[in-house]
C-alpha cells in the first residue's frame, strides 16, 4: 500500500513530523523501533530497580527491610515487569528496525496496527505498575500467578493486573501478526525464504509461537477474571474446577514463552558471530530447522514445570523425555555457532563480546534446565534458587545478552554514530562477571535446599546470598554505565560507516549512514540479496 | 487459541478419566466379585482437611488399614459442626498414586453428594470401596484424602 501512496508524491525523501506528537502518530518502523527500545530500557530499569530490592533484603538472613507480603509483590512484578515489560518488547522493537530493513521492504506491512501495537504497551505497563499504589498491594503471586492463590487469596489489584496482561497479550499478538505479513508479503521479490537472514527466520518462528501461545495466556487470566467476579469455578475444586488445570493451561502457554523469549536472540547471534569470525555461519539451513524444530516441541512439553502435581509415572516420562529432545536442535545450533568460528579470523569488538558470552553462558542455563528436566531430580530442584539461577542464565545471560549484543551491533546503523568502543567494552566486563557473581552462587543455594519466593532464609545460606546481592548490586550499576554509553554515543558518537563492521553481511548495511528516514523505495536486485546472503 | 484455552477445560476431564491424572476416583454401581489373591495387601492411608474458615472438624476413623485388591471395605469419617448454625460443604476426593486412581472405586461415599451439618453436631459418615486386583502390582501405599470445601446452601 505505502508504495502507491508515495508514488503519488513527488518528493521521496520527506522526513519525520516536528515535534513530539511525531512519535505518537508515527507509523514509521524505525520510529517505532525506537519507541520499542526506549520503552523496554525504562522497563528494564523499573525491573531492575525491584530487584535490588529484593537482594538487598536477601542480604542477610532476617527481615531488615520489608514486610514478607511486600516482598512477594517486589518478585512478582519483577517477573511480570521483566519478562512482558522489557525483554519482549525489546525483541519487537529490534524486529520492527531491523526486519524491513533485512528483507528490503519500505516499512512494516501494517504500519497503523504497528503505532496501537506500540501504545497499547505504556497504558499497560502504567496499570501494571499502579497496582502498587492500591489498597492491598501489588499481586503477590508469583509471576505464575496460579491458582487459587491467584483467584480465592488475591488482593483487588488482581483484576488489574489481568487487564494489563490481555492489554500486553493484544499488543503482542498484533506485533506477530505484523511480522508475519512483513516477512511474507514485504520481503524484495527477489528475496527466497532461504535467502532470509537468521534474524528475520528466527523472529518469523518466533510470531507463531506468539499466535498460538499468548490467546491461551488471555484465555487463562479470562477464566481466572471470570472465577473471582462472575461466580464460575473453572480452577475452584467446590464448582467442580480444578486448580491443577491453571497450571496445565499456564504452561501450555508459558512453555512457548519462553522461547518467544530466546528464539530471536538465537538469530541475532547468527548475525553477529559471522562477522566477528569472519567467516558465512555454519549450517544456514540446519539453523533453519532448528529453530522450527525448537518452537514445534516448545508446545509438548509443558508439564515438565509440574512434575511435583501428581502425575502418572508415563506422564512425568513423557514429558521428561521430550524436553530431552529440545537439546538436541539447540545443540544443533550451539554447534553451528562453534563451528562458524572455527579457523576464523576472529576479532573482539564489543558485540562479539557479548555474543560470545552469550553462547558460553546460554549454554550453562541450558544445561541446568536439563537438569530440572530429569523428572526425579526435580523433586529435589522444584522451587529452589537452583530455579531461579537457571532461568537467570537463560534469561539474563541469553535473552537480555543477545538483545544489548544487538543493541551494540546495530547502533552505528540507527544513531549514524560509534559508541566509544574502549568504555563499551569495559561495561561487558563488569556486566559480564557481576552478573555470574549474582546468579552463579544460587545454584549452590538451590542445590543445597533454599526455596525460592521467601524473604528470610536459614543461616546457613548466609554467605552464597551476601555474594549473590553485592554481585546484584554490581551489576545493577553497570546498567548506568550501559545508559551513559547509549546516550553519548547518540549525542556525541564519531561518525559510523555506512558499514561499520568489514565483514558484515547483511541489506540493512547496504544502506547509507545516517540511516534515511525512509529506505528500500526501491527493492534490492536478486545480485544484491545475493551478495549480502549469510550463507555463501 | 483463545478458544482452546476453553477447549481445554472439557479436555482436561477427559483425559483425567482416562489416566486418572487430577487423583479423582471412579465409582462402582453394584459389588461386583473380583479375582482375589489373598496374598497381596496394599496399604491404605486415609488423610483430611478443611478449607479455610470451614467451621467443622473433619478426620478419619482409623488412619490406614491394610487391604486386599478386589475386596469391599467400609471405613468411616468423623465431622463435627462447631458453630450454631447449619453448614453445608462438599468433600472432594484425591488418591495419590495418580496410578492407582483409575482402580480405586467406591460404592457409597459421602462425597457424592453435598453435605448439610447440623449445629453442634456430630456425625460418622461411610464409606465403602474397593481396590480393583488389577492395579499394578508395584503399588503397596495408596493414599485417599479428602478436602471439605464451605457451600453457601
Amino acid at each position: 500500500m505505502s508504495s502507491t501512496t508515495t508514488a503519488a508524491y513527488d518528493d521521496h525523501g520527506h522526513g519525520p513530523e516536528k515535534g513530539l506528537l511525531r512519535w505518537v502518530k508515527t507509523t514509521n518502523h524505525k520510529d517505532i523501533g525506537t519507541l520499542y527500545m526506549w520503552f523496554a530500557f525504562s522497563m528494564l530499569l523499573i525491573g531492575g530497580a525491584l530487584a535490588m530490592g529484593i537482594r538487598a533484603e536477601l542480604l542477610q538472613p532476617g527481615l531488615q527491610l520489608f514486610e514478607p507480603q511486600f516482598y512477594n509483590q517486589l518478585t512478582t512484578m519483577h517477573g511480570l515487569i521483566m519478562v512482558f515489560g522489557a525483554i519482549m518488547p525489546a525483541f519487537v522493537g529490534l524486529a520492527n528496525w531491523l526486519i524491513p530493513m533485512m528483507v528490503g521492504a519500505p516499512d512494516m506491512a501494517l504500519p497503523r496496527m504497528n503505532n496501537w501495537s506500540f501504545w497499547i504497551l505504556p497504558f499497560a505497563g502504567a496499570i501494571l505498575l499502579s497496582t502498587f499504589f492500591m489498597e492491598g498491594g501489588a499481586p503477590a503471586f508469583g509471576w505464575t500467578f496460579y491458582a487459587p492463590l491467584s483467584t480465592t487469596f488475591a488482593p483487588d489489584s488482581t483484576d488489574f493486573f489481568i487487564f494489563a496482561v490481555h492489554l500486553l497479550g493484544f499488543s503482542s499478538i498484533m506485533g506477530a501478526i505484523n511480522i508475519i505479513a512483513t516477512v511474507l508479503n514485504m520481503k524484495a521479490p527477489e528475496m527466497r525464504l532461504m535467502d532470509m537472514p537468521l534474524f528475520v527466520w528466527t523472529w518469523l518462528i518466533t510470531s507463531f509461537l506468539l499466535i498460538g501461545a499468548m490467546p491461551v495466556l488471555a484465555g487463562a487470566v479470562t477464566m481466572m477474571l471470570t472465577d473471582r467476579n462472575f461466580g464460575t469455578a473453572f480452577f475452584d475444586a467446590t464448582g467442580g474446577g480444578d486448580p491443577v488445570m491453571f497450571q496445565h493451561i499456564f504452561w501450555f502457554f508459558g512453555h512457548p514463552e519462553v522461547y518467544i523469549m530466546i528464539l530471536p536472540a538465537f538469530g541475532i547471534i547468527s548475525h553477529i558471530i559471522p562477522t566477528f569470525a569472519r567467516k558465512p555461519l555454519f549450517g544456514y539451513s540446519s539453523m533453519v530447522y532448528a529453530t522450527a524444530s525448537i518452537a514445534f516441541l516448545s508446545y509438548i512439553v509443558w508439564a515438565h514445570h509440574m512434575f511435583l502435581t501428581g502425575m502418572p509415572v508415563a506422564g512425568e516420562l513423557y514429558f521428561m523425555y521430550a524436553t530431552m529432545l529440545i537439546a538436541v536442535p539447540t545443540g544443533v545450533k550451539v554447534f553451528n555457532w562453534v563451528a562458524t568460528m572455527w579457523k576464523g579470523s576472529m576479532s573482539f569488538e564489543t558485540p562479539m563480546l557479548w555474543a560470545l558470552a552469550f553462547v558460553f553462558l546460554f549454554t550453562i542455563g541450558g544445561f541446568s534446565g536439563l537438569m530440572l528436566g530429569i523428572a526425579p531430580a526435580d523433586i529435589q530442584y522444584h522451587d529452589t534458587y537452583f530455579v531461579v539461577a537457571h532461568f537467570h542464565y537463560v534469561l539474563v545471560t541469553g535473552a537480555l545478552w543477545g538483545i544489548i549484543a544487538a543493541v551494540f551491533y546495530w547502533l552505528p546503523k540507527w544513531t549514524g554514530k560509534m559508541y566509544n568502543e574502549p568504555l563499551a567494552k569495559f561495561h561487558f566486563w563488569w556486566a559480564l562477571i557481576s552478573v555470574n557473581v549474582t546468579f552463579f552462587p544460587q545454584h549452590f543455594l538451590g542445590l543445597a535446599g533454599m526455596p525460592r519466593r521467601i524473604p528470610d532464609y536459614s543461616l546457613q545460606f548466609a554467605d552464597f546470598n551476601f555474594i549473590s546481592s553485592i554481585g546484584a548490586f554490581s551489576f545493577g550499576l553497570s546498567f548506568l554505565l550501559l545508559t551513559y554509553i547509549v546516550v553519548n554515543c547518540i549525542r556525541n558518537g564519531k561518525p559510523a560507516d555506512a558499514r561499520p563492521w568489514a565483514s558484515a553481511k547483511g541489506l540493512e548495511w547496504t544502506l547509507a549512514t545516517p540511516i534515511a528516514y525512509h529506505t528500500f523505495d526501491e527493492p534490492p536486485t536478486r545480485a544484491e540479496i545475493l551478495a549480502e546472503s549469510q550463507h555463501s | 487459541m483463545f478458544f482452546f484455552a476453553y477447549a481445554m477445560v472439557p479436555l482436561y476431564d477427559v483425559l483425567c478419566d482416562i489416566t486418572g491424572f487430577n487423583g479423582k476416583t471412579g465409582t462402582v454401581e453394584t459389588e461386583k466379585q473380583y479375582q482375589v489373591n489373598e496374598e497381596r495387601l496394599v496399604s491404605v492411608s486415609f488423610f483430611a482437611s478443611t478449607s479455610p474458615g470451614f467451621p467443622v472438624q473433619f478426620a478419619p476413623k482409623v488412619s490406614s488399614m491394610e487391604v486386599v485388591p478386589g475386596k469391599f471395605y467400609t471405613t468411616s469419617y468423623i465431622a463435627k459442626n462447631t458453630t450454631d448454625e447449619i453448614i453445608y460443604g462438599q468433600a472432594i476426593p484425591s488418591v495419590a498414586p495418580t496410578d492407582a486412581a483409575l482402580h480405586f472405586k467406591k460404592l457409597e461415599c459421602f462425597c457424592f453428594v453435598k453435605q448439610a451439618f447440623q449445629p453442634n453436631e456430630e456425625v460418622e459418615m461411610t464409606l465403602r470401596f474397593v481396590i480393583e486386583p488389577d492395579m499394578d502390582e508395584w503399588i503397596k501405599d495408596v493414599s485417599l484424602s479428602y478436602n471439605f470445601y464451605k457451600l453457601d446452601s
